[in-house]
């Protein structure tokens, strides 16, 4: 009985929310880059990445707004230089994401070494609450935003054809390229505020601290089927099995956790697998063009 | 063809970004003599987790400073590369002793001991089973963390306000269970009536590294009336103490003394003295006494303890510190029996 009053409870609300937030950002990125053909695992990555990057900052410029942008910009290198890979070289997206995946691990680590000589963490930052709730905020905005950008403007349009039948659109006279670059660009910097969400919160980036993050925000996306609204209720039923999860350690209750924590991903197969109707990725998603 | 290129350039990178990073410490001069080298590899989370594998990093330094051995440690990625990292080391002619800091070693230290029988190798929170042999040239070195978790078991209970205290565990392991099992105990001595809420961050090793959650955990335990949480989670417990410093409550460190990790919200840490095991096992090796088997390290020889000095001087009351010590005199005469399951 006591769960079930803890789970209506503000606290809880709370919690899922402040979950939710890099799971969504993530999450919208990545469909900005698959509604225009190039599938971006590297997600996790990049917001590792963005993480890392703005915590460096913070120490270096002890201001929070140019480290922000800073770290942004970083992730918009990252992206271009994913773009040109995957977009111009025609290289296999997939591999590149894994590419990009390790060497980012590597180059976060290796730098931290040489910077802080830890290979685990930087020195603690000093960084509002305010700003994490602000991303927070602007996570639960975006999902307006996303869905007024993909099918309310003329750029949403063309970015969605070029992930749907970009022959068609360059035949029309859209340069798909460019579509493709900037829905790369648009999954870096909305993945580079997921990894400021969470070092605003921890108030230093240690190693790992993204956790698989990334690759929930795919399975989001998935089980969202592309669309923002369904992505943003995949990614909160995944903060929400999360929050239960801890609610129900806390609990004391006989239930095994493990079978809680496996719930979201026993969902995603089951999606994958078309029991909850038809999962229809963007046509061209994938296919170099 | 360009892109071809361009795709090994890529795998080039990433290759090199997952090699291991090997450093080098110590004059290189009698870097040849065999078998006078120490090697360690360390534990997820790595070296500056301000926590374990500092611990055991300190343990190096002391014994170069004093015993004037020089070491060689690497910090390896995820996975395999544990194993590879201790062949690594066994493989090199100038190095005797190798470390695997962590019971995650358990496995890979059988292996690669059985393979290189000539070198000693040693492992820090080596889980004992009753099934499988510890190899001959193997020193398993274990801590009794239940013993050292009774006492911040007790001293939670004792300072807690609300009846209500918190555990947060890293890896849902049966080394973790040792930490939450005497830390409940340790609480029900002083109060029966106690509620424990406790919670683990995750079923596999990355439970270790994932502080984002453990806040979360951290949170709702505060939250649901937690005035004290003690975590045994590696790197994930900087969530904790996150946590601590935004609720403003108290939170427990861990294998090594976590004050500064929240000046003022830490009530103490379960200082678990890795640094001593290492620097004593490197000490046997150089006299040639080096240790096979099981060693122990708990109360008795001051291998496990709780931190009490001026930091946290004003958080621990005179009378509570006296009881603490009283316990312990207890548990060393064997009137209080401290379980690990």
């Amino acid at each position: 009985m006591e769960i079930i009053y803890s789970v209506f409870s503000f606290t809880f609300l709370a919690q899922v929310f402040r979950m939710m937030t890099p799971y969504y950002l993530g999450a919208s990125g990545a469909n900005f880059s698959e509604r225009s053909g190039v599938i971006n695992i590297s997600i996790e990555g990049f917001m590792n990445m963005a993480a890392f990057s703005f915590a460096v900052f913070c120490i270096m410029t002890g201001s929070i707004l140019l480290s922000l942008i800073l770290a942004v910009i970083v992730n918009i290198l990252f992206s271009i230089l994913f773009s040109m890979f995957t977009v111009t070289l025609k290289i296999n997206q997939i591999v590149t994401g894994v590419g990009f995946n390790l060497l980012i691990a590597g180059v976060t680590k290796f730098l931290m070494v040489f910077l802080f000589s830890s290979s685990s963490n930087t020195p603690r930052i000093f960084v509002g609450y305010e700003l994490s709730d602000n991303i927070t905020a602007f996570s639960i905005a975006l999902i307006f935003i996303s869905g007024y950008v993909l099918y309310r403007t003329k750029f949403g349009l063309r970015l969605r054809s070029a992930g749907e039948n970009p022959w068609a659109a360059e035949s029309l006279g859209i340069k798909v390229r460019q579509y493709k670059y900037a829905g790369v660009l648009i999954s870096g910097v909305l993945s580079a505020l997921g990894g400021i969400w969470l070092v605003s919160s921890q108030h230093n980036y240690s190693d790992g601290m993204i956790a698989g993050r990334g690759y929930i925000a795919l399975a989001a996306m998935i089980i969202g089927k592309w669309k923002p609204v369904n992505i943003f209720f995949a990614c909160l039923m995944f903060a929400a099995f999360e929050a239960l999860e801890i609610t129900l350690q806390i609990s004391g209750a006989e239930i095994p956790t493990q079978i809680i924590q496996m719930l979201p991903y026993l969902i995603t197969i089951l999606v994958l697998i078309g029991f909850i109707g038809k999962t229809k990725p963007p046509a061209a998603d994938g296919i170099p063009y | 063809m360009l892109s071809k290129l361009f795709v090994c350039i890529v795998l080039s990178f990433v290759l090199s970004s997952c090699g291991k990073k090997t450093e080098q410490d110590g004059k290189s001069e009698n870097a040849g003599l065999p078998g006078t080298k120490v090697g360690l590899v360390f534990d997820i989370g790595g070296r500056g987790d301000k926590s374990f594998n500092d611990a055991a990093y300190k343990g190096l330094e002391d014994a170069k400073k004093e015993l004037g051995i020089e070491f060689e440690v690497i910090d390896p990625g995820d996975g395999a590369d544990r194993e590879s990292a201790l062949r690594r080391l066994a493989s090199k002619k100038e190095i005797g002793l190798i470390f695997g800091v962590g019971f995650i070693f358990t496995d890979d230290i059988n292996k690669i001991a059985t393979e290189f029988s000539s070198k000693k190798f040693a492992c820090i929170d080596y889980s004992v089973t009753p099934a499988s042999k510890i190899p001959d040239n193997v020193s398993a070195i274990e801590f009794k963390e239940e013993e050292g978790s009774f006492l911040i078991g007790a001293l939670s209970a004792l300072t807690s306000k609300t009846g209500k205290i918190g555990f947060i565990g890293g890896m849902e392991s049966p080394l973790i269970r040792k930490f939450e099992n005497g830390y409940m105990q340790g609480a029900k001595n002083i109060n029966p009536s106690i509620q424990i809420l406790s919670g683990y961050v995750s079923v596999s090793p990355d439970g270790f590294k994932n502080p984002g959650k453990a806040k979360e955990i951290a949170l709702s335990q505060y939250a649901g009336g937690a005035d004290v949480i003690y975590h045994a989670s590696g790197l994930s417990g900087l969530g904790l103490f996150e946590a601590a410093r935004e609720k403003q409550k108290l939170a427990v460190g861990v294998d090594m003394d976590q004050y500064k990790e929240a000046p003022g919200f830490v009530l103490s840490s379960m200082v678990k003295l890795v640094d001593v095991s290492v620097f004593k096992t490197i000490k046997a090796f150089k006299e040639g006494k080096f240790n096979s088997g099981v060693t122990t390290f708990g109360l008795t020889d001051n291998g496990v303890g709780f931190v009490y000095d001026n930091n946290n001087k004003n958080l621990i009351s005179l009378e509570v510190k006296q009881q603490l010590d009283s316990i312990r005199t207890l548990i060393l005469e064997g009137k209080i029996k401290v379980s690990a399951e």
